[in-house]
């Protein structure tokens, strides 16, 4: 079992769901990032995905898009992050790594080259927003060649028969996106959640999975963990760092605060 | 007699060649399915197309004539022929596309339409087309397109369409089609996107060309009762390449047909200042299709420039790219300045002011035609430059030219 896998497993094992937490890499430096993944491992993430930052990010709100500019005003490129995560391994952290990001930087790099510099990196798997599994197959199968997790996603306008499609192609979890639109905060959990989640177990079978986009709050997490395995919060705590910086704190501090609150609210 | 080309067509999955698919997040291929669906079986129904014919000669103002540009001609020793889309209702080709896609969305019973604009010219198609069937409208404009097309943006708000600055990334047309995907990601349930070029995820690229093809259909009849044949050469300008690909289908199988595209040059060749993906272009991914992109060494979409806002586009349509690959069409480049040149001497030489998109492709005939002595030229002009006086203007009070 990867390591992915494993983290899923031990949240399952102490009743509650797994924190997925999302952050964009080099927001708002590529030093401040370093210092921060070990600091949500420690309060609670027990995934990290790491945003790589794209210059046209379709699929993401305000919040991230502004967090993908200032990666990419410091330097985070796909290779710079490839790099970062080799050193924080090299220093001891063990929380499993999910790269998230966009087609265009992947594939410029070459999809062979890029699986082969992450699992050296001691990347766990990735996500490609717009590698839909149409366009994605190729990857995944690269992917884990490398030992390396193929994560897709599945949305409300998902068709059922893609559920399987998906689960074959994926490893580690599927990434369910709990309403249409892009990334942000919002104040609801949507009403059909129960009923998507249900549709894409059907289909996915033992696979992990994790519910993702608009949720921020205790609250939210609360209910979410109720029905998914692992629940995926970005926004918020992008924002919470954005707030910080602002106000000349500790972004570090702000996004580990934020992390431990969203940790407690994850039990069943 | 030259064999035949075969024109690929975009297969199943949307590829032409390697070029095309359907990079977009999982929310959305499921729109992008249901309109491939409804795209084909409106174009199987004759009903659909009998009314968009209705609208394209009763509203628009089809078929466009065909112009000798007899001064030009005599100057430069070729004969030119000018395809007069600047001359359709809202002053470009983009009302073919307009019309078409507003059409299927009342069809597929949607309730909104969305779309992008970067020089304004799509915008204010979308608009018209939105304000004739009736349907509410909203357009996405970057922040810098909006300020340099200041009558455009009047002009689709008299439409009754909504306009929205986008201020993110380079505040252009690349930036407006992110916004219009994120507005369409949330809102298809009720919302055709009107995407105003030959790109983007499937069935786009095809569906966008086919509602353009009737400029080449048209200008093939009239060349051939003109000339009693074809013309050697057919040459548009390429932003996206809608206007370009509709011009240059029904010409594709005839291989003694030279087809060129001509893109924006802008100020120089150095990354940035221009929007020529045909030379330092490379294989990549943008707004859910692959094909040519300016992009740098990490994969980040670069910055592009060009006094034309239609043509300042990182990326070109993917059946453009397939073309190039195979060979059959090719892709040149005029700088700013040559543009800018070739509308003044369009509308000098021949009382017809255009766009200055169109004016690139202008620039290049200017500029090749005295080496094809005795030979014909056929020239899209896809759009009027009425737009444009003001940017000319202020341009040209800069650099000391008095108004």
């Amino acid at each position: 079992m990867s390591r992915i896998g494993r983290a899923f497993s031990r949240a399952a094992r102490d009743g509650r769901a797994a924190l997925v937490v999302f952050v964009e890499a080099g927001d708002p430096s590529l030093e401040v990032t370093e210092r921060l993944l070990p600091a949500l491992a420690a309060a609670g993430a027990d995934v990290i995905e790491l945003g790589v930052p794209f210059s046209d990010p379709i699929a993401d709100g305000p919040a991230i898009q502004r967090a993908s500019e200032r990666g990419l005003a410091a330097g985070a490129s796909l290779s710079a992050v490839l790099d970062l995560v080799a050193r924080s391994r090299a220093s001891g952290l063990d929380v499993p790594l999910v790269l998230f990001g966009y087609a265009n930087p992947v594939l410029s790099m070459g999809e062979a080259v890029f699986a082969a510099r992450a699992a050296a990196a001691g990347v766990d798997g990735a996500l490609v927003t717009d590698l839909p599994p149409e366009e994605g197959a190729a990857f995944a199968a690269t992917l884990k060649a490398a030992r390396l997790d193929p994560v897709f996603l599945l949305a409300p306008t998902s068709p059922p028969k893609r559920a399987k499609t998906v689960g074959r192609l994926s490893r580690g979890f599927v990434y369910v996106v709990s309403r249409a639109g892009v990334t942000g905060v919002r104040a609801d959990v949507p009403s059909g959640l129960e009923e998507l989640v249900g549709r894409v177990r059907d289909g996915v079978g033992r696979l992990p999975v994790a519910v993702g986009f608009g949720i921020s709050t205790p609250a939210q997490v609360a209910a979410v963990s109720c029905l998914a395995d692992g629940v995926v919060v970005g926004s918020a705590v992008v924002l919470s760092m954005e707030d910080a910086v602002r106000g000349g704190a500790d972004p570090v501090e702000a996004a580990a605060a934020l992390v431990r609150a969203l940790a407690a609210a994850t039990s069943r | 007699m030259a064999e035949k080309f075969v024109v690929p067509e975009a297969d199943a999955a949307g590829r032409f060649g390697e070029f095309g698919g359907r990079f977009v997040p999982e929310t959305l291929m499921a729109p992008v399915e249901e309109l491939t669906k409804a795209y084909a079986k409106a174009r199987a129904d004759a009903s659909f197309r009998r009314e968009l014919h209705h609208l394209l000669t009763t509203y628009a103002g089809r078929p466009t004539p065909l112009t000798e540009a007899k001064r030009l001609s005599e100057e430069l020793g070729a004969r030119i022929l000018l395809k007069r889309e600047d001359l359709l209702h809202t002053g470009a080709h983009k009302i073919n596309n307009a019309l078409g896609q507003v059409l299927l969305a009342k069809r597929m019973g949607k309730s909104r339409v969305i779309a992008e604009t970067g020089a304004g010219q799509h915008g204010v198609a979308t608009a018209t087309a939105a304000a004739l069937l009736g349907i509410p409208c909203v357009v996405y404009m970057g922040s810098v397109d909006v300020e340099r097309q200041a009558l455009n943006v009047y002009r689709m708000r008299l439409l009754g369409t909504k306009v929205v600055p986008v201020d993110s990334g380079s505040k252009t047309l690349k930036d407006a089609i992110n916004e219009a995907m994120r507005d369409w990601v949330a809102s298809y349930a009720d919302t055709h996107y009107v995407l105003g070029s030959a790109l983007g995820p499937h069935p786009y690229p095809r569906m966008v060309r086919d509602f353009h093809a009737v400029i080449g259909r048209e200008a093939r009849a009239q060349a051939r009762k003109l000339l009693g044949g074809l013309p050697d050469l057919v040459v548009a300008c390429v932003g996206g390449g809608s206007n370009a690909i509709g011009l240059f289908h029904a010409f594709l199988p005839e291989r003694e047909v030279e087809l060129v595209g001509v893109e924006a040059g802008g100020r120089s060749s150095a990354p940035g200042e221009h929007a020529a993906r045909f030379g330092p272009g490379r294989v990549g991914v943008l707004h859910g299709t692959r094909t040519l992109l300016l992009a740098d060494d990490d994969g980040q979409v670069l910055p592009t420039h060009s006094v034309s806002a239609g043509l300042d586009y990182p990326a070109v349509g993917p059946e453009h790219a397939n073309l190039a690959a195979l060979g059959r069409t090719r892709y040149e480049s005029v700088t700013d300045d040559e543009a800018l040149a070739a509308f003044h001497a369009l509308s000098e030489k021949e009382g017809i002011i255009p766009a200055l998109e169109s004016a690139h492709a202008v620039a290049w005939v200017l500029r090749e035609a005295p080496k094809r002595r005795g030979g014909t030229i056929l020239l899209g002009l896809s759009g009027r430059g009425d737009k444009d006086v003001p940017t000319v203007a202020r341009l040209e009070g800069a650099a000391g030219v008095a108004l």
